[in-house]
């Protein structure tokens, strides 16, 4: 046997560093159970299941080994981010036709692992929204807003049977998200200010959600603090949302909320620390993840402004992947020895 | 204090110094035997000047400095001569060289030998003089000190770098060296600053190593060079790293230190110089750190040709040794073979296990985390290098810079995925330099063929004017032939000569190339992978052949 060096090597690996993203997301789903019931743990559970399962059936089909890959713990992240991007009273086939998609198609026809240039679980979200609209819409609404609460078994009915407690509508049970409520009631007239008064916000953004955002900036910290993820793609990302909404919030504050509630409503801090840090269809170089991230957050607010999505964090993550190649290629940092005089 | 410069990237992998670092450093006893390749430096291999059966003595000349960039070969001790023959030498590629194989008479009897009054000769002769030495560079590199030091008439060096970083992990023969024999080593540093006439001479050295530069500034107190602490991260020992740090200037890709003013020695060379130019001696011996698992870590002078099994078995190996690392665990060499002799460039020796050195995880796909990137030294982006490397994109590797990786490892060592980056990327310079030296092969055939139609026609035609001038001289007066005939040859030799020439200078490069190339790191290779290098291989037998063939031509159209 002829050994090649270095000889030794850093302990971490690909699923020690998945692994930690998950941790990360757990302070997120505390607080999503908190305000909204344990049926994202369902949709948790579905969708890692599904995501095991076709993974596990990709791999067989491309004649891959099983266990590196089906412990690397990825296929889990886009289960998990996937289910925290839907509502999370969906009928189960919402969360398995989405998982199923994101890892056979999205993941393993593009090569697996580290070979797929979009997000899968971003294009599993995307799938959904373009077949299923109204399936997406129905939002479970916060604890603590007088609504009409379900209750685990009734929720677990509604999820693998479709069934109500009799008398109950979805729509009674449910809302629109509070990005696009003020869409729509901007739509009629209503200015961001009176909007805002409404019930279902909070302090920062929507009642309830804000808190699961802030939730997520703390699992994002932590991966920050592990260095799990780089601290320039979230920096970025949030810095330039904040500013364009700034802008926009300062010129005409009746028609643009505040560069604060666009931090805190919808999956900002998600995709911050979450979505746009994946670094399969990141950008790798210094330059380019500025580009990539700035260009995430400009997409976010026109989509989330002006489009007709309710938020534009999914799509802002699949086009800038798009980009990722140019921007690589005209990002390429100077060479040790070719830096100065231009050569 | 002087504010240091960095360079991008680094890491910190565990040190493992303090396991021999803290043991005196000892002499190894007389060897059984010495195994002392012809080729131990960057270069023209040596010239053998001995025979078997020739008793040598201490010092003494056992192979000639061939060509400019090479350096001699000398007897570490008195003994026979047994053979002149090849022999596995710790090259990457481990494959046999031509060794000089001495049996040592136990008398460890001195040649004649004196110090050298350096200052009292002129430059040129110094430099010729350390040739003669065979001192290189201990550092790892090997390249001939004197040709370092060659400097062109225009060439100013600014700063005097002298190297004591001593970056990676488990080596710890610099530090020792400067703690036991500071003195020693100033007064080696000394001469290379009447060589280079810097205006500035500065020692780096890491911050790890306390009792080194406390050594080194006793040592140099009331001299006015500068011992300047860095801070401990690999691989500031490079070369290119510790100028930048030092002086916050880069050395040009593709360039030398001195095109920026720069020299840089390491402290090893500077006590070998000292050795030489104090005692006179040859460099016949160097430290050595033998650790890992071993019952005595530590650091011996050993004797260049001492087989490595002799040398490890000072240190008491423990049992359970899955390996051997030639050189530090960065950017060493992985043997199984001790029967490989101690060369200029060895600086450590480690004895692997299970536990100190476990088997690689198996390598999962790139997730472009871009970690490696992060880590790289020379800015390069290795999971584009990488990529290219794997769809053997050949000319990519080169556009992202391939070769200005200087191998370091600090990008595999970071890398979550566990893949050999440096092993793609060897793999991928050897790729190229074999297409270069098959095109260049297929040039000196070219070449050699034409020279040879050429020759045919111009014998023809001299016959033909022979004959026209001996009818001549037949007829006409006698005086006009003997002047005749040298005009009518001598424009022909010209090009003849200049001609060949470059062939033989085309045909010492390549074997320079082949000598000094990287090894093919086949392992680890998909099955077409493996296939393709076969096939090089073929293709390159081919070539040698096509090319001695056009040369066989050439003598025999010579004789005829
Ligand atoms: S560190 Fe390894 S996995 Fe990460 S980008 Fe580099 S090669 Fe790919
Ligand atoms: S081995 Fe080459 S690519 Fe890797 S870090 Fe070192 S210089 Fe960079």
């Amino acid at each position: 046997m002829m050994w090649s060096s270095p000889f030794v090597t850093q302990a971490t690996s690909v699923s020690q560093i998945m692994l930690r993203v998950l941790l990360a997301l757990i302070p997120g789903i505390a607080m999503y159970v908190w305000f909204f019931g344990p049926a994202v743990l369902v949709s948790i559970t579905l969708a890692s299941i599904t995501a095991l399962a076709t993974e596990a059936a990709m791999l067989k089909l491309r004649n891959r080994p099983l266990k590196p890959f089906l412990t690397d713990n990825s296929a889990l992240i886009t289960a998990w981010l996937l289910a925290l991007s839907l509502p999370a009273l969906a009928p189960w086939w919402l969360v398995v036709v989405g998982t199923a998609f994101a890892i056979a198609v999205s993941k393993h026809l593009y090569g697996g692992l580290g070979n797929n240039p979009f997000n899968p679980a971003m294009i599993g979200y995307a799938v959904l929204i373009i077949s299923f609209p109204a399936h997406m819409t129905h939002w479970l609404t916060p604890h603590g807003l007088g609504g009409i609460e379900l209750s685990f078994a009734q929720q677990l009915d509604y999820i693998f049977g479709g069934i109500l407690p009799s008398g109950l509508t979805l729509d009674a049970l449910t809302m629109a998200t509070p990005l696009d409520t003020l869409k729509t009631q901007l739509h009629l007239g209503l200015s961001v200010g009176d909007i805002r008064e409404m019930p279902i916000y909070g302090r920062l953004a929507g009642h309830g959600s804000e808190m699961v955002a802030i939730a997520y900036a703390i699992g994002g910290i932590y991966l920050l603090y592990t260095r799990v993820i780089n601290w320039l793609i979230p920096t970025t990302y949030l810095v330039t949302l904040f500013v364009i909404a700034g802008i926009f919030h300062l010129a005409d504050p009746v028609h643009y909320a505040a560069p604060l509630f666009h931090w805190f409503a919808g999956a900002a801090m998600l995709g911050a620390f979450f979505i746009f840090t994946d670094p399969v269809g990141g950008s790798t170089t210094f330059r380019g993840r500025i580009i990539y991230a700035a260009g995430a957050a400009l997409i976010t607010f026109l989509i989330r402004t002006f489009g007709s999505f309710p938020d534009g964090v999914a799509f802002a993550a699949l086009l800038m992947n798009i980009c990722v190649p140019l921007i690589d290629i005209w990002t390429q940092p100077k060479v040790f020895g070719k830096k100065g005089g231009g050569k | 204090m002087r504010t240091l410069d960095h360079f991008h990237g680094g890491i910190h992998p565990a040190e493992h110094k303090l396991e021999s670092s803290e043991l005196p450093s000892r002499i190894a006893p007389l060897p059984s035997l010495l195994i002392l390749p012809l080729h131990q430096h960057i270069g023209a291999g040596a010239k053998v000047q001995v025979q078997a059966g020739d008793h040598v003595l201490k010092g003494q000349l056992l192979a000639s400095a061939q060509g400019m960039v090479s350096a001699a070969i000398h007897a570490p001790t008195s003994g026979t001569v047994t053979a002149v023959q090849p022999h596995t030498v710790p090259h990457p590629s481990q494959l046999p060289g031509l060794c000089v194989h001495i049996e040592p008479d136990g008398k460890d009897q001195w040649i004649d030998h004196a110090p050298l009054e350096y200052r009292a000769i002129p430059k040129s002769e110094l430099l010729a003089k350390l040739r003669e030495a065979g001192i290189v560079g201990l550092g790892g590199a090997t390249f001939p000190t004197h040709v370092k030091y060659s400097l062109a008439t225009d060439q100013r060096i600014q700063t005097l770098v002298i190297n004591g970083a001593e970056c990676e992990p488990w080596i710890t023969t610099d530090d020792r060296l400067m703690r036991e024999r500071a003195a020693e080593i100033v007064r080696g540093i000394e001469v290379l600053r009447h060589l280079a006439e810097p205006a500035e001479t500065l020692i780096g050295i890491e911050d790890n190593k306390p009792q080194a530069i406390a050594a080194m500034r006793a040592a140099c107190a009331g001299s006015d060079i500068e011992i300047v602490t860095i801070p401990t991260l690999y691989p500031s020992g490079g070369e290119k790293q510790l100028i930048k740090i030092l002086t916050g200037k880069e050395v040009p890709s593709g360039g030398r230190p001195t095109g920026i003013g720069v020299a840089c020695s390491n402290v090893a060379t500077a006590y070998a110089i000292h050795r030489f130019v104090d005692h006179g001696e040859p460099l016949i011996s160097r430290q050595m750190t033998v650790t890992g698992n071993v019952r005595t870590p530590q650091n011996i002078e050993v004797l260049i040709g001492t087989p490595l099994e002799e040398l490890v078995r000072l240190a008491e190996p423990l049992p359970g040794a899955t390996g051997y690392i030639l050189g530090g665990p960065m950017m060493g060499v992985h043997i199984d073979d001790l029967r490989l002799p101690v060369v200029k460039g060895s600086n450590c020796i480690i004895v692997k296990s299970a536990k100190l050195f476990p088997p690689a995880e198996p390598a999962m796909p790139c997730i472009r985390c871009a970690r490696c990137a992060a880590a790289c030294p020379a800015d390069l982006q290795p999971q584009e290098l990488h990529w290219f490397s794997k769809a053997r994109d050949f000319g990519k590797t080169q556009e992202y810079s391939l070769f200005d990786c200087i191998e370091c490892g600090a990008c595999a060592y970071v890398c979550p995925s566990h893949i050999p980056l440096v092993q793609y990327f060897r793999f991928a310079k050897s790729e190229i330099w074999q297409r270069e030296r098959e095109t260049q092969a297929a040039e000196i055939a070219r070449e050699r063929h034409e020279f040879r139609m050429e020759r045919i026609e111009r014998e023809k035609r001299e016959k033909a004017e022979r004959l026209a001038l001996k009818e001549k001289a037949a007829t006409a007066a006698k005086p006009a032939a003997p002047i005749a005939a040298p005009v009518m040859i001598n424009p022909d030799a010209d090009p003849d000569d200049t001609l060949q020439m470059r062939i033989d200078a085309a045909m010492t490069r390549a074997k320079e190339q082949a000598a000094t190339a990287q090894p093919r790191n086949t392992e680890n290779l998909t099955p077409q992978q493996q296939a393709k290098v076969a096939e090089i291989e073929a293709r390159r037998a081919k070539f040698s052949e096509l090319a001695s063939n056009a040369g066989a031509d050439d003598e025999s159209s010579k004789k005829s």
